[in-house]
């Protein structure tokens, strides 16, 4: 099944590597990826999607917090959030079908983003499998190209974030007693 | 607080002094000029091997053989790419090296440069972290990580690749008081509740077993596993990397499980009804099939590493902790007698009673013969001279299983084996690494007639360093392991197996300059060890061993473990 894992990684050389690799080397399918910078630019939140057995999941994310650079690794799959994903298409299509063409694109929410004597780029946001479906319905107007963000999602729980105090080096200088 | 101006080659020899490292391995090359040039005048003694990957072998010997950190050296590209073996070598078992590589300058890292290579993306997978240093100032702060990390937690490889212009650049080494890493938990104390659960459990158990692995080694918790066995009063068993972490001797002990596991040990697993795992992670080779093992067992599962725990087998009771401060709460909760339960005590009785019959029906024992030097003879002739003390780095196959099986260890770091990865090449070099860390042992290579094959550059560095290894050659004229397949599960057609070629040992250490023999008659073997064993340097013995023998038992792939062939199959009669 597909397992939707929020991570929250250090901006560090390397991170993403670390965390591709890992689902690579373990042999879990990376389904979408998306990765940016969080309100702290030194710490990025991706949000994987994989196809994982479901008596893998806990491994999975275990494998991740082991992940030095990794500060959070957070199983969505069955906890509340919001999964959302980005959908841009560009449907290309006869001009009698162009007011109908907009109309679907109203239903789902959509905006047009470009307009040409051939058609529409359409942008639209939403589940992911919203998506699926207005990909189907825009398919059956035209010939279309789609571009998708993959999924990015937040848990709607707070959950506290437990990052590790200093440690003190051999040469025994005291630790701060910072915990964030 | 800074000191004055140097080299970042001066400062990365600062940081290693710091550290305490004593005694790296390594080879040098184009980009590491600068730093070999710091070392030229620099107390930290720098070994020189033949080929990098012995250096990271080397440097696991050491860390095996002490628990200290160990550090190997190695340059750019094909310097780098040579130590990936041993790095994964020390992933799958655990053991803290930090590994220095040279990199092309920075201003060139991405060209294709001469010997460049991009060793901190293949090393990701090889280590527990790695670094690329980018500027001179991070130096000081990687590299106490690199330690920090390589030791902490679930010990492991760390890599720290460093460009030849941060070698040159000119900074003051900035003092490191503290290591931030936020995402990196290291667990220590266990679950105060799971221990008491887990107490309740041992407390009711009739038929408990001690399974323990790599993790007391690590964790140098043989006392508190010594003292945990005996509180109990249950058997135990102890991994192929836990060899030694209970004395070999000790009357709780019975031996190894697994794919060449005892007899006793494989059915104590399948019969036991509590299981107290300490330090290991249920590997395939101990297992066998998983559906099928120890059936009837409750897990207690105590492990440092979260990861491990329900990897392979769902535990009852898990416990994520440091096994020698777990070790210590169980012990303390075990000490207060409950009062005597008399149908509990007569079923532990039994159990012992049912442990004591399997031992003596299938005992391991040296197999010998008066016409040909029987490979468990061997093993029991070195165990003879060992008396439990000496240090065995062991090579990888056949005759890594029948060491295990026949040679005795009375403490941990005594027994050094590439477990998990299972390389080739391992037992020499290992062996080497070993003797620099505790120079006053016995130190003895078991290697086959392949794997010696793989390690011949390093008779130099033995030769060189004036270092006593002995070095005992399994010699049966086969990859004797593949070989042993080949014959039970290919119709013994044996392909690529055979070793026709073997250099004459006499002449060949003779050509190194120290002493080397062949002995192939039985009746010479305990002689001819303690020659070797009596000369004040390095030896190397070539036992030719029977050819044909395999070893038992031996649990088939995807068997359960206590379906064990016992020994070859029998000629029918008639």
């Amino acid at each position: 099944m597909l397992q939707v894992i929020s991570l929250l990684l250090e901006n560090k050389a390397g991170a993403l590597m670390r965390v591709t690799g890992l689902l690579s080397q373990r042999g879990y399918n990376i389904e979408s990826l998306t990765v940016a910078r969080t309100l702290d630019p030194e710490v990025s939140r991706m949000t994987i999607a994989v196809e994982v057995d479901s008596t893998l999941r806990q491994q999975v994310i275990k494998q991740m917090n082991k992940l030095i650079n990794v500060l959070q690794a957070t199983d969505l799959s069955e906890s509340p959030s919001v999964f959302r994903e980005l959908l841009l298409v560009r449907v290309r299509m006869p001009q009698e079908t162009r007011a109908a063409v907009l109309k679907e694109a109203e239903i789902f929410g959509g905006r047009v983003v470009d307009s040409s004597t051939e058609g529409f780029a359409i942008e639209v946001t939403g589940a992911p499998e919203k998506l699926n479906e207005f990909v189907d319905v825009m398919r059956s107007y035209g010939e279309i190209d789609v571009t998708r963000s993959g999924v990015v999602a937040i848990g709607l729980e707070p959950k506290k974030l437990k990052l590790q105090a200093p440690v003190p080096t051999k040469a025994g200088a005291k630790a701060e007693e910072t915990i964030h | 607080m800074s000191t004055s101006l140097m080299s970042g080659a001066r400062m990365l020899l600062e940081c290693l002094s710091r550290e305490g490292v004593d005694c790296m391995f390594g080879y040098p090359g184009g980009v590491t000029l600068p730093f070999y040039d710091a070392l030229y005048d620099h107390h930290i003694r720098h070994v020189l091997v033949r080929h990098e990957e012995n250096a990271a072998f080397a440097a696991e010997g050491y860390a095996r053989s002490t628990g200290k950190v160990g550090v190997c050296c190695a340059t750019s590209g094909p310097g780098a790419t040579n130590l990936t073996t041993g790095l994964v070598d020390a992933m799958m078992d655990s053991i803290p090296i930090v590994a220095l590589t040279g990199q092309v300058s920075t201003k060139l890292i991405g060209s294709d440069a001469f010997q460049e290579a991009d060793t901190f993306g293949i090393t990701r997978s090889c280590t527990k972290h790695n670094y690329l240093v980018k500027h001179l100032e991070e130096l000081p702060a990687i590299i106490h990580e690199a330690f920090y990390v390589a030791a902490s937690g679930r010990p492991g490889p760390v890599l720290v690749d460093i460009p030849k212009d941060v070698f040159q650049a000119q900074g003051h080494y900035q003092h490191v008081s503290s290591i931030h890493l936020p995402g990196y938990k290291v667990f220590t104390e266990g679950h105060t509740g799971q221990v008491r659960r887990a107490v309740q459990l041992i407390k009711k158990s009739e038929r408990p077993l001690v399974y323990a692995g790599g993790g007391i080694v690590a964790a140098n918790a043989a006392s508190e596993l010594r003292q945990f066995v005996e509180l109990i009063g249950a058997p135990a068993v102890t991994t192929l990397m836990g060899l030694g972490s209970l004395p070999s001797h000790h009357p709780n002990f019975i031996s190894m499980p697994g794919m060449h596991g005892s007899y006793a040990a494989n059915m104590a697993m399948s019969g036991a009804d509590l299981l107290i795992a300490l330090g290991v992670r249920f590997d395939d080779r101990v297992t066998g099939r998983l559906a099928a093992f120890a059936p009837h067992a409750k897990v207690i599962h105590v492990d440092i590493d979260p990861a491990e725990i329900g990897k392979n087998r769902a535990p009852d009771v898990p416990i994520v902790g440091d096994v020698k401060h777990v070790l210590g709460k169980l012990n303390e909760q075990l000490t207060d007698k409950a009062p005597a339960d008399e149908s509990l005590e007569a079923a532990r009785r039994a159990w012992w009673h049912q442990i004591r019959t399997w031992k003596e029906e299938h005992p391991l024992q040296p197999v010998t013969s008066d016409t040909e030097i029987k490979p468990q003879h061997l093993m029991a002739e070195i165990d003879r001279l060992s008396n439990g003390q000496a240090i065995v780095a062991s090579d990888v196959g056949q005759h890594q299983m029948w060491a295990a099986q026949l040679i005795r260890f009375n403490e941990p770091r005594l027994w050094l084996n590439s477990g998990g990865l299972g390389s080739m090449g391992f037992g020499l070099p290992a062996a080497l690494g070993a003797q620099f860390a505790r120079p006053d042992k016995l130190v003895f290579a078991i290697c086959g007639d392949g794997g010696f094959q793989m390690s011949i550059p390093e008779l130099a560095t033995i030769a060189s360093y004036g270092l006593p290894v002995k070095i005992i050659v399994m010699n049966n004229g086969y990859l004797g392991m593949v070989r042993q397949w080949q014959e039970l599960f290919y119709n013994n057609r044996l392909s690529a197996v055979t070793l026709d070629c073997f250099p004459d040992v006499e002449k060949l250490a003779g050509a190194y300059g120290f002493k080397g023999r062949t002995v192939d008659k039985p009746w010479e073997l305990a002689s001819a060890l303690e020659a070797a064993v009596k000369e004040p340097g390095p030896y190397l013995l070539n036992v030719k061993v029977s050819p044909l023998e395999c070893v038992y038992p031996m649990v088939p792939a995807g068997g359960a473990i206590n379906e064990m062939v016992l020994g070859p199959p029998q000629p029918v009669a008639g």
